[in-house]
């Protein structure tokens, strides 16, 4: 078993080491036409990687040959990405090779950092906290008034099949081009999940624990903030995860309206009607980066606050 | 016979009582809504509408708030008049009726549905039965529901522009792989819902793979399957919606919004507005009806 092991990383080491060579070869940088015996290599290097992941996939034992399987493939799905069309010399307007999007975002790294300061870190950041505070405020609030809850509740969940995100001309007009109109888009994309998932933790405290409460004579806020708050952190933790993305969706699209001469949305939507492709390619990597850095960064407050709840222990 | 008019009875009782909070909390919003025109409005019907000499009442400028040409918040009744004489003043044909803008985001959304939902379930069958496409691409999906994929949209645009693919095609495209990852994800969940004891017994019948997703997995995963394609038509909406900006605004709700807040044409932006909402909630429900009677024999919990 021991042996097998070793012997598949040998070949996905192995495998990425010849096509660490045939990179250095001409034809992979676009100095050469290709050649039958270029051709070859990559056939075989081809069949050496798919060999390489399949290896690592069948393999039991340890978590991390699960990540190491996703990253092989990633990191092989970059390495044609970036061959077959420098080979091919495919139009950068269609697909640019990623070192081209890698150069494209070093040499503009100023303006996709004000971009990224503009959309993130005002639009996004401040219309989730508040559309999200809002949301969690006015399910807490509504918590001893069963009849708002029953008026709202269905509303609330119809949100979730109309694309809110089209306010976002209506947010431009009434606050403007600047990030407050998009903010505004934010809060109210953010605000319906909040309040829906919020109302349903407050409910998910079991019956034991309330009527342990009620024993205690613990009064509403005490029962409230030892109980029943702790209890629907998971709920509200996966409403924030689903908002962070549904944020940056709104505060991207919101700025395909109209908006300053900065932003992701902007950039992505000026240079993609410029054909400038890698910095468009750019801007996205920007967002999705921002994006999966957000969810882990929620996902690891999640384990610190809601350590005690079986899915976090589990895991 | 009795029991049966108790039983209609008891249940349009029920009904109504759930439905009446509902209606309550639509009534504060309309009067809000209203409160709203007049509060937004009213400092332009002073400046634009009114007698400059300041000789009018408080009725005028009520009046003057709620029949604003261009107002700032359009009052509820003007949205609806709006909405109601661009259904019916107008040819279907016309780029004045909305329901020819609605034909024309729906197309795009429903083919990007059914692509999409055939993408997702092939793909998910795929990695159900491939342990190396299992841990070698499941991951990539799961984590790219964590991205904003939606920003793809103006380069796919692009791409298939310059490939030579215009109209339908490319909106469609968009919808598609929005409804595909959720499609993608739940089916994978879905499909290995059934217990060890049921796959082991499909196993002592000697059940071929293809009998066991047929009969087994594939009714198993559609429980899951519904809210899936629920919330991927909602995605797949935005997604055409989104998809109609960068063409130059033809045609299509999307483009409907646009123009309106070109030329600050506030009414037909809300009615625009009224109708995708309206266009959202049509296409889950009918997911939904479907649901409903595919899942009718299923007891629900």
């Amino acid at each position: 078993m021991k042996r097998t092991t070793s012997q598949t990383f040998l070949l996905a080491l192995a495998a990425l080491v010849g096509g660490l060579l045939l990179m250095r070869h001409p034809s992979a940088t676009g100095d050469a036409p290709p050649s039958p015996l270029f051709w070859l290599a990559t056939l075989v290097l081809a069949v050496l990687a798919v060999q390489s992941i399949r290896r690592v996939a069948a393999l039991d034992g340890a978590r991390i040959y699960a990540s190491l399987t996703a990253a092989l493939f990633g990191v092989w799905v970059l390495y044609f990405w970036q061959l077959l069309v420098v080979v091919f010399e495919v139009p950068k307007v269609l697909l640019p090779p990623p070192s081209l999007i890698a150069q494209s975002i070093a040499s503009h790294w100023p303006t996709l950092w004000g971009d990224f300061v503009q959309t993130v870190l005002k639009a996004v950041l401040i219309g989730w906290a508040l559309g999200s505070g809002l949301g969690f405020a006015v399910a807490v609030a509504i918590d001893r008034m069963p009849f708002l809850q029953r008026g709202l509740l269905p509303l609330a969940n119809l949100t979730s099949t109309i694309p809110l995100v089209a306010v976002a001309p209506i947010a431009v007009m009434w606050f403007g081009f600047e990030w407050p109109s998009k903010a505004a888009v934010v809060v109210l994309m953010t605000f319906f999940p909040m309040l829906v998932s919020t109302l349903a933790g407050l409910k998910a405290s079991g019956k034991l624990e309330r009527e342990l409460m009620f024993s205690y004579a613990a009064s509403y806020s005490r029962t409230l903030f030892a109980l029943r708050l702790p209890a629907a952190l998971p709920f509200m933790f996966g409403a924030l995860k689903v908002n962070a993305t549904l944020a940056l969706i709104g505060a991207i699209v919101a700025e395909f309206f109209g908006s300053p001469t900065q932003g992701l949305g902007f950039r992505i939507s000026t240079e993609a009607s410029r054909m400038n492709m890698p910095l468009v390619w750019g801007a996205i990597v920007v967002a999705a980066v921002t994006g999966s850095v957000a969810y882990a960064v929620l996902v690891q407050i999640e384990r610190r606050a809601a350590f005690w709840h079986p899915s976090v222990r589990e895991s | 016979m009795g029991t049966m008019t108790e039983r209609a009875l008891k249940s349009l009782k029920e009904r109504l009582a759930a439905g009446f909070p509902v209606a309550v909390m639509l009534g504060v919003v309309l009067a809000a809504w209203y409160a709203g025109a007049w509060a937004l409005n009213a400092p332009g019907a002073i400046e634009r509408v009114l007698p400059p000499d300041g000789a009018w009442t408080w009725q005028d400028l009520l009046q003057a708030t709620m029949a604003m040409q261009r107002p700032v918040l359009p009052a509820p009744h003007q949205v609806a008049l709006d909405f109601w004489s661009s259904l019916v003043d107008w040819p279907l044909d016309s780029p004045r009726n909305l329901l020819f803008h609605v034909a024309v985001t729906a197309e795009s959304t429903l083919w990007g549905f059914v692509m999409g939902t055939l993408l997702g379930l092939v793909l998910s069958v795929c990695i159900v039965h491939s342990r190396t496409l299992n841990r070698a691409l499941l991951p990539w999906i799961v984590a790219s529901q964590t991205v904003p994929v939606l920003a793809i949209a103006p380069i796919v645009l692009v791409i298939l522009g310059s490939l030579g693919f215009s109209g339908v095609a490319p909106k469609a495209v968009i919808a598609m792989y929005l409804c595909f990852f959720p499609v993608t994800v739940a089916m994978v969940q879905g499909l290995r819902s059934p217990q060890v004891i049921e796959t082991e017994m499909m196993h002592t019948y000697a059940a071929s793979k293809w009998q066991a997703l047929w009969l087994l997995r594939l009714p198993a995963a559609l429980p899951f399957l519904f809210p899936a394609l629920r919330v991927g038509i909602a995605a797949g909406l935005v997604g055409a919606m989104v998809a109609e900006l960068p063409t130059g605004a033809v045609a299509g709700l999307g483009a409907r919004l646009l123009t309106g807040s070109y030329y600050g044409n506030t009414v037909q932006i809300w009615s625009a507005l009224v109708m995708s909402a309206l266009l959202g909630l049509t296409l889950t429900s009918v997911v939904a009806l479907i649901e409903r009677v595919v899942l009718r024999h299923r007891s629900q919990p």
